[in-house]
């Protein structure tokens, strides 16, 4: 879809990206990682000709883009960028509007379209009406989407779209991307320097070493499990080890029984041992210490382990529970059972890995 | 006051004059100092040479600029135009830096947003580049504004009628009340000038009016504090028993 074809770019005689030769696929993200100043942007800017290659091309759909006029190709293309990539003067329906608009898109058309896409990137309708300042750092980014998808391009270009919002908000914006991903099936180009985010997002990862050359070219796993030298050892972490179990299904983690009581019924619990406090609905809701039976003492819990997710959520509820075993949920919420850490490593053995 | 009053009529048409003769090249000299604004913001390499000229301009006395312009333009020594002429020069001569600051002042980011959109130079530069100028652009305006209405006064030594006549006629024939007016009138009408220009650019830029905090509805639900039930993605959805806030293990949908 969308092919490096041996690309240098140099400013002022720095390399500033390297012998790029690169296939990004159709329909799947593939994220450019890597350190600050390591040309991320500069590769990715010239996929829409916001900067010409030194040398080597770039082909769009097998056509080289310098062969076609600046201005249509980035129409043909959603771009998102960090911040302040809306136009403050315009409000939030208009901005989503504006690709439409250049392609001539009638204005109450473009807004009704822009309403619509509002809806898709879970904004209130009410907000279309509003000043880019007078919104949140996380809405801002969710306008930015929405308005690259406006004309329903085939490529999006996101140049660290979440980079400028707080955890919470970027996870939430990670799993919204992936959701929209699912239905629209976009060939998406993204760029960070945050390798956890890129595992989360990347189909495919694209890992830049300093002076813009492609250390690595892999699935997160891949990458993750078997970097291919120094640099992307170093770059992806100490932790990788840790980071790589989410690539490990969990089914057939032993699972031990748990003791629960509704808060109500605590009391007449067993004294000894640490007893799991439930919710109407059977979820966890706390957990009282060995011979603590009043509910009004509960210890806050660690992260759940959903049934069927990795053992990177297995391990890390185990590890993060106050009782030493963490809480597994079936997919209605309800407790199933609890994870010793030894379970999550004796089912590692067995993985082989 | 008298004299003000029994010459109300001819006063107010001195003003309406003046205004016209200083409001005119106001608008002649943005539109002349817009394209020189942008080619010397846009080419470095003349960037120095249109502003050190148009300081050079804006040095030129301007009576000596009333008795040279007839010779350039071959206009009668005593027209009107004379005077539109000179005032258009001294507006490029102080706006063209306004529109060069103006244009640095617009946030990069947003004019690369604009080229990646898609957006061709000539309509990135009316509906982006201009727009965000404005305020920048108007301050420079005011302050050609005033240059203006003082310097037609200096019209009237020439023989152009408008409230510099007043000082002239009443230097001569020394009546200091004819002079007084004149003052006053030259400042009201600068004072309503400048407050035309500044209800203007309140009109041109709502976007600066509305900021956020005029409501608070805009943060994004998010898990509160002690969120200690992580939730690996999503929003985390908390619900609260009791008032010990005791955090109630909802469904967190967990992902790897
Ligand atoms: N317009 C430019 N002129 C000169 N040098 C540039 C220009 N743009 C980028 N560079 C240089 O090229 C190199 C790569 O820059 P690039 O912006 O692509 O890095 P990046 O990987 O996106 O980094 P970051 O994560 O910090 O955004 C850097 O050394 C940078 O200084
Ligand atoms: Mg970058």
């Amino acid at each position: 879809m969308v092919e490096f074809r041996e690309v240098t770019k140099t400013y002022a005689g720095q390399p500033a990206v390297h012998d790029l030769t690169l296939d990004i696929e159709r329909g799947a993200i593939t994220v450019f990682v890597g350190p600050s100043g390591c040309g991320k942007t500069t590769s990715l800017r010239m996929i829409n000709r916001m900067v010409e290659p030194t040398a080597g091309s770039v082909l769009v759909d097998g056509q080289d883009v310098s062969a076609q006029p600046a201005a249509a190709l980035r129409r043909s293309m959603g771009y998102v960028m960090q911040s302040s990539g809306l136009l403050p003067h315009r409000t939030v329906l208009d901005n989503v509007a504006t690709v439409p608009r250049l392609n001539g898109m009638r204005r109450m058309a473009a807004r009704k379209r822009a309403e619509e896409l509002l809806a898709v990137v879970g904004l209130a309708q009410e907000l279309g009406n509003r000043y880019p300042a007078q919104l949140s750092g996380g809405q801002q980014q969710r306008v930015g989407v929405a308005r690259a998808l406006a004309a329903d391009p085939p490529i999006l270009l996101m140049d660290e779209p979440f980079s400028a919002v707080d955890p919470v908000v970027r996870a939430e914006l990670q799993q919204e991307l992936l959701r929209l991903q699912q239905h629209l099936a976009k060939t998406i180009v993204f760029v960070t320097h945050d390798i956890d985010e890129a595992t989360i997002l990347g189909d495919k990862l694209a890992v830049f070493a300093t002076g813009g050359r492609l250390a690595q070219f892999g699935t997160p796993e891949e990458v993750l499990r078997a970097p291919v030298d120094e640099f992307v050892a170093g770059f992806v972490g100490r932790d990788r080890g840790f980071r790589s179990l989410s690539f490990n299904n969990a089914a057939g983690l032993t699972l031990l029984p748990a003791a629960t009581a509704t808060a109500d019924r605590a009391a007449e619990a067993p004294a000894e041992g640490w007893l799991l406090l439930t919710n109407d609905g059977g979820g966890p809701a706390g957990w009282l210490p060995p011979g603590q039976r009043d509910p009004a003492k509960a210890l806050i819990g660690g992260s759940l382990f959903t049934l069927g997710s990795s053992l990177r959520q297995a391990l890390d509820a185990a590890l993060s529970s106050p009782s030493g075993a963490g809480v597994a949920i079936d997919a209605d919420g309800r407790v199933a059972g609890l994870i010793e850490p030894s379970a999550v490593l004796q089912r590692l053995r067995a993985d082989g890995n | 006051m008298e004299w003000f009053l029994a010459n109300l009529p001819y006063v107010l048409e001195l003003t309406w004059l003046h205004w016209f003769q200083s409001a005119l090249p106001l608008v002649l000299g943005l539109a002349a100092s817009l394209p020189l604004g942008y080619l010397a913001w846009r080419i470095h390499a003349i960037r120095g040479l249109i502003l050190s000229l148009s300081s050079v301009l804006y040095t030129i006395p301007s009576l000596a600029l009333f008795v040279i312009l007839p010779v350039i333009l071959g206009t009668g020594i005593l027209e009107m135009s004379n005077l539109i002429v000179a005032l258009t020069v001294y507006t490029v001569a102080l706006l063209v830096r306004s529109v060069v600051d103006a244009l640095e002042s617009v946030d990069d980011g947003v004019r690369q947003a604009a080229a990646a959109m898609g957006y061709r130079p000539v309509r990135r530069f009316f509906q982006v580049d201009l727009p965000l100028c404005i305020p920048v652009l108007v301050a420079g305006l005011r302050v050609a504004s005033v240059s203006n209405i003082s310097v037609a006064s200096v019209g009237a030594l020439i023989g152009v009628p408008n409230l510099g006549f007043l000082f002239t006629d009443g230097l001569l024939r020394n009546f200091m009340t004819e002079i007084v007016v004149g003052i006053l009138m030259t400042l009201v009408l600068a004072a309503l000038m400048d407050l035309l220009l500044v209800v203007l650019e309140r009109v041109l830029t709502p976007w600066l009016r509305r900021r956020r905090g005029t409501d608070g509805s805009n943060t994004l639900a998010r898990g509160g504090p002690g969120t200690e039930w992580e939730a690996g993605g999503g929003a985390a959805v908390q619900n609260r028993i009791g008032p010990e806030q005791r955090p109630d293990a909802a469904r967190a949908a967990v992902r790897g």
